[in-house]
């Protein structure tokens, strides 16, 4: 196994499960995220994702297993992981500015008031929070600039590497195109390691170099890893035109439709491996190693 | 609209004012009939004034009711009015006369708000005075009730919002403590007085500690409660910036929770304010509630009033104060 920045080893995921008995999330997951890589996991409600991307946050301890970052295992929170959570958690009585000045504080403590002002007026003004909404308080911001205040604040402290739990889900599709284009400007300037848990296929083709597929729970596992085989920059408007974007995207439904349900681990067997998906349709007879690319004919895939 | 309501509201307001006194003062005057007068006649009349009386203390006496053989014997002492009353009044001089009036004296009736309004009027123009004791201005009474209330708040408020924050952070010390906060709790202030008193002995102090312990509990489980509801979500944000657990309760939970507190506080001031008149009914001496039990005591039922009035717009003063610092800390989610 080669060495990743970003490794996550045998992690497994118990509960109790209120009757005496317990309830394995996922069991063994293990995979591994390299430097700079924007990966996106999918899966249905309930396979562990956010458990997951919490025991990687270190809000949460795995049953057992391990998260190894730069070769050092994770233990607790970190300024270098940041967060951008699902509902924004922004603080409430505090501005868009003061919100974002808390997390550079806390991680510049030796910079000069004006220093750390600058900072987070320049981070705000990259995702568009500027000519005065930087002073609003969050509830007279709209969901969309709330979020994109969170994003400012975790992109402010340039982490190591950026969890993103599900930030755009909710958001309405108009606001989060725009957002994920910005989100997609703010990274390639950082080019950060990025983990962001999504339930939308299209968001994580256009973001992701990476996806990998989660099976259901219980015992859930990753069953794949889809190499989006599409070459940045992307946009959402073009990426559309592009031979393989509806080969992955076939590719992605039909797991999330049909095979994810039968592909969950079983109690005391071994956890199979990933299996890496690599769809090509640019050159002809390229065909990953996965092999296992839609039957059926996608409905606009060019070279088809 | 928003104007209009205020000033509709506000004409409202006094209009009930307006009918709330007058009926007050229908329902309470009752005339000072005065004494009765004489009526003396023109022979009588021409006596006195060839005993060489003025005519208008003639008029004067009779209308205080003094019968013509009285009348001749002020003549007879050939004295001017000034003179006698010098002298101390008609009676001093051994000259019975029948006594004043039938009204009945001024405050052994329930004032009217004309006369509460003499009485307001007095107080607040010399609201310092010390003439003894038993008579001190208004404002010296208030200022003493104000201090024993400000320290037993503090003191109250330095315990409980720590205190308050443990708690809450800790689900065992919350359970460990709550049983005796449940029963500590609903023990009304005074029932502490004797206890009070017996083990502090000074009665200064015993009222203090009595709106200590009164002030304490909605501040202890306001804070408390308040703690233990912060958002997960923003302690996360707080944990994944290493806050230390200083700062994550500085900039972090004492803001989320603030409100909460706050609220806690408004409570116990308001409650602090209703017992210290009620304590110093019970310790007496000085403060507002001694006043108001002191006046009842002399039958002055307008000076009782006009504290009465007094206890009023104080304590809604001090809740306006924490009203605003209410405001000061809201956030809107």
């Amino acid at each position: 196994m080669p060495k990743h920045f970003l490794s996550i080893e045998n992690l497994t995921q118990r509960y109790p499960d209120g009757q005496g008995g317990e309830l394995t999330v996922f069991e063994s997951a293990s995979f591994g995220i390299d430097e700079g890589e924007f990966v996106c996991i999918l899966g249905h409600s309930g396979c562990g994702k956010s458990t997951i991307m919490n025991i990687l946050a270190g809000l949460a301890e795995p049953t057992s297993g391990a998260v190894l970052m730069d070769g050092f295992a994770v233990s607790g929170p970190s300024l270098d992981r940041g967060v951008v959570f699902q509902n924004y958690s922004l603080l409430p009585w505090l501005s868009a500015l003061k919100n974002v000045t808390f997390a550079v504080q806390a991680r510049h403590k030796d910079w000069s008031k004006a220093q750390v002002r600058a900072h987070a007026l320049h981070h705000l003004a990259m995702v568009g929070i500027k000519d005065g909404a930087e002073h609003r308080k969050p509830s007279q911001l709209s969901g969309g600039m709330r979020q994109r205040v969170s994003i400012a604040r975790a992109f402010a402290n340039a982490q190591k590497l950026l969890l993103l739990d599900e930030p755009f889900a909710a958001l309405d599709a108009l606001t989060r195109g725009t957002i994920q284009d910005e989100l997609i400007k703010v990274w390639s300037g950082t080019k950060q390691t990025v983990f962001m848990i999504t339930h939308d296929i299209d968001e994580a083709i256009l973001l992701a170099d990476r996806i990998l597929l989660m099976t259901n729970g219980p015992y859930a596992r990753v069953a794949e890893s889809v190499e989006i085989t599409i070459p940045r920059p992307r946009t959402r408007d073009e990426i559309v035109e592009h031979p393989n974007y509806y080969a992955i995207r076939n590719h992605l439904v039909h797991f999330l439709a049909s095979r994810s349900a039968g592909m969950a681990g079983k109690p005391g067997e071994p956890t199979p491996p990933i299996e890496t998906v690599h769809i090509d349709r640019t050159t002809p007879a390229a065909v990953g190693p996965g092999g296992d690319a839609p039957a059926e004919a996608p409905l606009r895939a060019v070279n088809d | 609209m928003i104007r209009n309501i205020d000033a509709r509201s506000t004409l409202l307001s006094l209009l009930i004012l307006l009918a709330g006194l007058l009926i007050w003062q229908v329902t309470t005057y009752v005339p000072d009939t005065g004494p009765v007068g004489v009526e003396l006649s023109q022979a009588e009349q021409d006596s006195l004034l060839g005993q060489s009386m003025p005519a208008e203390d003639i008029e004067y006496y009779a209308s205080q009711g003094v019968a013509f053989p009285q009348l001749e014997q002020i003549a007879s002492l050939g004295l001017s009015r000034d003179m006698i009353d010098a002298a101390g009044g008609i009676r001093a001089l051994g000259i019975s006369v029948p006594e004043q009036g039938s009204a009945p004296a001024p405050g052994s009736l329930f004032p009217t708000p004309v006369q509460i309004g003499t009485e307001l009027w007095a107080t607040i123009t010399d609201p310092f005075y010390v003439a003894g004791t038993n008579d001190m201005g208004f404002g010296i009474q208030m200022g003493y009730s104000l201090a024993r209330v400000a320290i037993g708040y503090t003191l109250a408020a330095l315990i409980a919002i720590p205190l308050g924050f443990v708690i809450g952070m800790s689900p065992v010390i919350y359970r460990a403590l709550d049983p005796f906060i449940q029963v500590l709790k609903p023990i009304s202030p005074l029932a502490w007085m004797p206890i009070a008193l017996f083990t502090i002995g000074d009665s200064e102090l015993s009222s203090i500690f009595v709106i200590f312990i009164c002030s304490i509990w909605p501040m202890l489980t306001n804070t408390a409660f308040g703690v233990a509801s912060v958002r997960a979500d923003w302690v996360n944000v707080a944990r994944t910036h290493e806050l230390g657990a200083l700062k994550t309760a500085f900039t972090v939970i004492l803001p989320a929770a603030a409100p909460t507190i706050v609220t806690g506080m408004r409570i116990s001031i308001g409650i602090a304010w209703l017992v210290i008149v009620a304590a110093e009914m019970l310790v007496g001496g000085t403060g507002i509630g001694y006043v108001v039990w002191n006046e009842w005591n002399g039958l002055r039922l307008d000076r009782m009033i006009v504290a009465i009035l007094f206890i009023g717009v104080v304590g809604m003063l001090l809740d306006a104060m924490f009203a605003q610092l209410q405001r000061a800390v809201a956030y809107v989610e």
